[in-house]
């Protein structure tokens, strides 16, 4: 390569385009009864319709136009008072009907916009990508291919088609062509990939799961000279599973096309692949000629006419936008970046947020949620959310505040939830974790710890307070963690007329 | 002049997914240029102020509950196959995959 | 006594009398099958075990006094369009050959919960594409009045099964006259109910806005009677009309017209219409108004193009519709030798499968929808159907019922019109608006050609589910008929040795 990335951009502009799939989150699939869990044994999750057996007819899921709608209104689109299924037409065996049930001239969704902001030379900047149309469809089914690269010798190989996945609703989110990025490109796709995935998160439409494929996302590039004005011709990358990926897509493409360029090549208008382990793309299917993919309307579903009322009573339902939720709760916890970040990776926001609602003070309900919390649930691989809940963690965090918990002895607490054995409350009942608040207690203990290291009480009373570290460490062991380590300091400094 | 010509015909089989000998080609290509002559008349009265209809009945909004129903069980989805394997259906490779 | 020349009311009557038992019927129906369907070929399967099963059990209800419906016990054949679980089901094409479905159609499911008995599946032009039973994969249907002629199409084998008393009822598909025309061209009755009355869950799909199932029998009463069983709300099928099924059978029963008016259709009663054909319909017009009615002449100038545009509109669902027979899930599959590829694979089981006449419509479909020529086409086409709506529209305005010959001609000799598509294409030019409407549409036997013997059928229209106005037209026109005759059309068909 001779060009750099920032060789390339520098002498290149970019556009950008996104089109994002969506698998929604419906218990049932788009245009038939069965169910759409992930994961189940192969085609037990078919019927006659999403077979595409003969005579089998569709009928579309409720819910799923709900969904696209809410997505819609939550990227500022019109919802269209009239809209169509269409039948787009190409063969591929992983689509049992030869044609996919799609939407064409007429989607339900046009017109909206969605701001991102990303981090710049010149400091935060905000890119409005503007949205042409959200769209229902139908999934595929999934191919497993057999021999060749494999190993196997040619003329044994063959395709093992499981339609579990054929008909789930899928929703298509496209841009229109992002203009004016510059070098921010890949920063720009990465952040409107990331904010719309938090989106259909927050409206609870779909798992977005890009490992999974529930959220998939292509990514268009062209370049021309800058300042020409003009629109190169793009290519698109399908592939792309991860939001990092997304990233070092649109870049290895940009440099990929630059160099093209700069060699006086032809830009060809292709698919491509993107390669996970080098970031670079290969070329995909090629098309000997332009797909026809002979779209009608299709006869066997009648229009989508969504009234005003349906449409308003949907609005309500929209949540704050994710970012912007973010923002607001970083100020009202005065929470570091770092922190942030780290909580919205780990999906702890709503948890961490609804701890805080039921009172317990920001900083500790974070430092629970991302500390003991998250490691025991690393160890035993599940979700934080899934082992214990606001409530109880707010109510052990009370109990920390009012002195009736140390730190030690709350973990012990959570472990007790944990393993089932009740609320909090219930658990210090069972296990008898109290903690040793009676002076008289702590002072025997205090007088044991010193008749057995009388060197160390001596340096105390000769004024070496540090060295009553010792000291306290032996009470603290003695009452088993269950001594507030304040109180035991206090009293031993007392003790040895260092108070 | 003819509507449609024999590479015509080439390309819509192709797009059909109907493999057609050279003889077969040159024959739908007879038949369907007269086909094509009788029909191309809807084009008289098809002027731009008529909505098309693609549907013989007014209706819209017919949806169904997002309910789960039992699905066929594997043996039933699998009933019709020309061949299968591991639970699933065998096809020929699928080319241009990895 | 009753025999396989009884009507199934007749039938039904007897069955509820004790007189005779489903087993005994079908069994005396069955033996008629095996006398004469050597010469008509009316069956592609005779379900011999499964209807004698059927026809136990429905004994069995009655002998313990259970409820059953009015045609419980009766026999049937069914066009082989129709799933039947576990039954073959080939649509008259090799490409399903040996396909066994999995499920039944909702109509198969409605007739098996009355109880009616189903004796097999009869024969059809290939997927429902034309109007001889020429094209059907598995050898033509002879017409019982004339074995050397077409019994129409494509529901030839359900029509030709009911004039050599085979069965007192069937079941057609309807698309473009394909229950009609056969119906009219063997002397028996057939309805297009309105699109949507009946549902088209099962029904292997030709052109799905233009496909409507649909009963026929020997008799008016007998084919309301069968009407009321397979329509009704499906919610499996999205244009499924929810709203209650119009009263067909007393509307048979009523006998009388007085102060209908019935209009003519200017266009359909004149030029190229066979004269023993357009002599007979003028004769049964003087019989309805001796009986009351009022003519009326109607005009629909568009339904000159209508025949043009069913002949894009029906081709291009088509194209669309047949792609799902690729040899990948189910049915034939040709050249898988190891080596070859999927894609490959579909095209020479497409090409090996699918006979002349399905070929021919699905690349003239595909032409139609394709890019560059949709508008012209296609568009075109829909926009007729918009003109031939207003027709009907306008027609209903100062009738109540619209009438016509069913078919220019009486049926023709095999192969007659075999290597001519736009000739035979112009057997369906009087059927053919009623279902670019979605209206109904029934077919009478009102005598016999002067010229050759052979019936000839008259057309009774009726506007969107006012279904019931073309029973009362019918029913009273057919005893008219029958009393002026001195007997049925049906006596008259030769004798096949089947007695
Ligand atoms: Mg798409
Ligand atoms: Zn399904």
């Amino acid at each position: 390569m001779t060009l750099d990335y920032a060789a390339a951009v520098e002498k290149y502009e970019p556009t950008l385009g996104l089109e994002v799939h969506v698998e929604l989150n419906t218990k049932s699939k788009m245009f038939c009864s069965c169910a759409t869990e992930f994961g189940a044994q192969p085609n037990t999750q078919t019927c006659p319709v999403c077979l595409g057996l003969p005579g089998a007819l569709p009928v579309v899921n409720a819910k799923a136009i709900e969904s696209t709608i809410l997505i819609g209104l939550a990227l500022n689109c019109s919802i269209a008072p009239y809209s169509r299924f269409a039948r787009k037409n190409y063969f591929y065996p992983d689509m049992p009907k030869n044609f996919q049930t799609s939407q064409y001239d007429e989607p339900i969704c046009v017109n909206g916009y969605l701001d991102v902001e990303i981090e710049t030379d010149e400091g935060q900047k905000t890119f409005r990508v503007d949205i042409e149309r959200v769209h229902m469809e139908e999934d595929t089914g999934k191919s497993l291919h057999v021999g060749g690269s494999t190993g196997r010798i040619h003329g044994a190989e063959y395709s093992l088609l499981d339609y579990n996945r054929a008909g789930i609703p899928l929703v298509e989110i496209v841009t229109r062509i992002v203009p004016g990025t510059g070098k921010y490109a890949p920063q720009v796709a990465r952040a409107y990939v990331t904010e719309l995935r938090d989106i259909l998160r927050s409206l609870g439409v779909s798992d977005v799961k890009m490992e999974q494929g529930s959220l998939r996302c292509d990514a268009n590039v062209s370049l021309a000279p800058v300042g020409s004005g003009k629109l190169g011709t793009r290519s698109e990358t399908k592939n792309v599973n991860s939001l990092r990926s997304v990233e070092r897509a649109v870049s290895g493409e940009i440099e990929r096309q630059a160099n093209r360029l700069e060699n006086g090549e032809r830009i060809i208008q292709e698919t491509r692949h993107f390669l996970e382990e080098s970031g670079a793309t290969r070329p995909g299917r090629s098309k000997e000629q332009a797909e026809d993919y002979r779209y009608f309307p299709e006869p066997d579903l009648v229009p989508v006419t969504p009234d005003a009322k349906w449409i308003e009573e949907l609005r309500t339902r929209i949540p704050e936008k994710p970012s912007l939720r973010r923002k607001r709760l970083q100020a009202e916890w005065n929470c570091p970046d770092k922190e942030m970040e780290s909580l919205v990776n780990a999906e702890l926001l709503d948890v961490v947020e609804e701890t805080i609602k039921l009172g317990a003070e920001p900083t500790r309900a974070r430092t629970w949620w991302l500390g003991e919390i998250s490691r025991l649930a690393n160890e035993k691989e599940v979700a934080p959310t899934s082992l214990v809940n606001a409530v109880q963690v707010a109510e052990v965090i009370s109990l920390i505040v009012s002195g009736e918990l140390t730190d030690k002895l709350a973990r012990q607490v959570v472990e007790g939830v944990i393993a089932g054995e009740g609320s909090p409350a219930q658990v210090i009942e069972k296990r008898g974790l109290k903690v040793v608040s009676d002076d008289s207690a702590l002072m025997s203990a205090i007088e044991a710890a010193i008749a057995a290291q009388p060197d160390t009480a001596e340096r105390v009373r000769g004024g070496n307070i540090p060295a009553a570290g010792a000291l306290i460490g032996a009470v603290m062991k003695a009452t088993g963690g269950a001594a507030d380590a304040a109180k035991v300091r206090e009293l031993l400094l007392k003790h040895l007329g260092q108070g | 002049m003819a509507q449609i010509s024999r590479d015509d015909v080439a390309h819509l089989a192709k797009l059909a997914r109907v493999e057609m000998t050279p003889d077969e080609l040159d024959h739908m290509a007879t038949e369907l240029d007269q086909i094509l002559g009788a029909v191309k008349r809807v084009q008289e009265v098809a002027t731009s102020d008529i909505a098309p209809t693609s549907h013989p009945l007014e209706m819209t909004n017919i949806f169904r509950a997002d309910l789960v129903k039992p699905s066929l069980t594997n043996e039933e989805a699998l009933s019709g196959a020309p061949a299968k394997a591991e639970e699933r259906f065998k096809v020929p490779q699928i080319l241009g995959e990895e | 006594m009753t025999n396989i020349h009884s009507s199934a009311a007749e039938m039904a009557a007897a069955l509820s009398k004790n007189e005779t038992t489903s087993v005994e019927l079908t069994k005396l129906h069955l033996d008629q099958i095996s006398k004469v369907d050597g010469k008509v070929h009316a069956f592609l399967h005779v379900d011999t075990e499964g209807a004698l099963a059927q026809a136990a059990e429905v004994d069995a209800k009655r002998a313990s006094g259970e409820q059953i419906s009015p045609l419980a016990g009766v026999p049937l054949a069914l066009k082989d369009v129709l799933t039947q679980k576990g039954i073959p089901t080939t649509a008259g094409s090799k490409i399903l050959e040996g396909w066994r479905p999995p499920y039944d159609s909702t109509v198969v499911s409605k007739l098996k919960a009355a109880g009616v008995v189903i004796l097999g599946k009869t024969n059809m032009d290939e997927f429902a594409m034309g109007s001889s039973t020429e094209n059907s994969a598995y050898g033509t249907t002879q017409n019982p009045w004339d074995l050397s002629r077409i019994p129409g199409g494509s529901g030839g084998g359900s029509a030709a099964a009911l004039a050599s008393f085979q069965a007192p009822l069937a079941i057609g598909s309807d698309t473009g006259g394909s229950i009609r025309q056969p119906a009219a061209l063997t002397g028996t009755v057939g309805v297009k109910p309105t699109y949507g009355g009946v549902s088209r869950y099962g029904v292997i799909a030709y052109s799905s806005s233009l496909d409507q199932i649909g009963p026929c029998a020997r008799t008016v009463l007998d084919t309301a009677l069968l009407h009321e069983v397979i329509a009704g709300h499906d919610e499996r099928d999205s244009t499924s009309i929810n709203a209650p099924v119009p009263q067909v059978v007393a509307a048979a029963k009523k006998l009388d017209v007085k102060g209908m008016k019935i209009g003519v259709i200017k266009e359909l009663n004149g030029a190229g219409f066979q004269a023993g054909v357009i002599e007979r319909f003028n004769e049964s017009l003087d019989l309805l108004v001796a009986n009351g009615a009022e003519i009326v002449e109607v005009s629909c100038p568009n339904f000159e193009y209508a025949l043009a545009a069913y002949y894009l509109i029906a081709p291009s669902e088509a194209s669309s519709n047949l792609a799902r027979f690729d040899s990948m899930r189910y049915g034939l599959r040709v050249g898988d030798d190891g080596k070859r590829g999927a894609e490959e694979v579909m095209s020479i089981t497409r090409e090996a499968g699918f006979g002349k006449e399905v070929k021919r419509r699905i690349i003239l479909g595909t032409y139609a929808l394709s890019s560059g020529y949709y508008d012209a086409f296609y568009g075109s086409a829909q926009k007729v159907r918009t003109l031939v709506k207003q027709d009907f529209d306008a027609a209903f305005q100062m009738a109540d019922v619209l009438v016509s010959p069913v078919t220019p001609t009486t049926a023709f000799k095999i192969g007659e019109k075999s290597d001519d598509p736009v000739a035979m294409y112009l057997s369906d030019i009087a059927t053919i608006p009623v279902n670019m409407a979605g209206i109904g549409g029934m077919s009478l036997p009102c005598g016999l050609a002067a010229e050759d013997g052979l019936p000839v059928g008259f057309q009774i229209m009726s506007p969107v589910m006012q279904d019931d106005r073309m029973y009362r037209v019918g029913a009273t026109l057919e005893a008219a008929l029958v009393s002026k005759w001195g007997k049925p059309i049906l006596a008259n068909v030769p004798d096949l040795g089947g007695k």
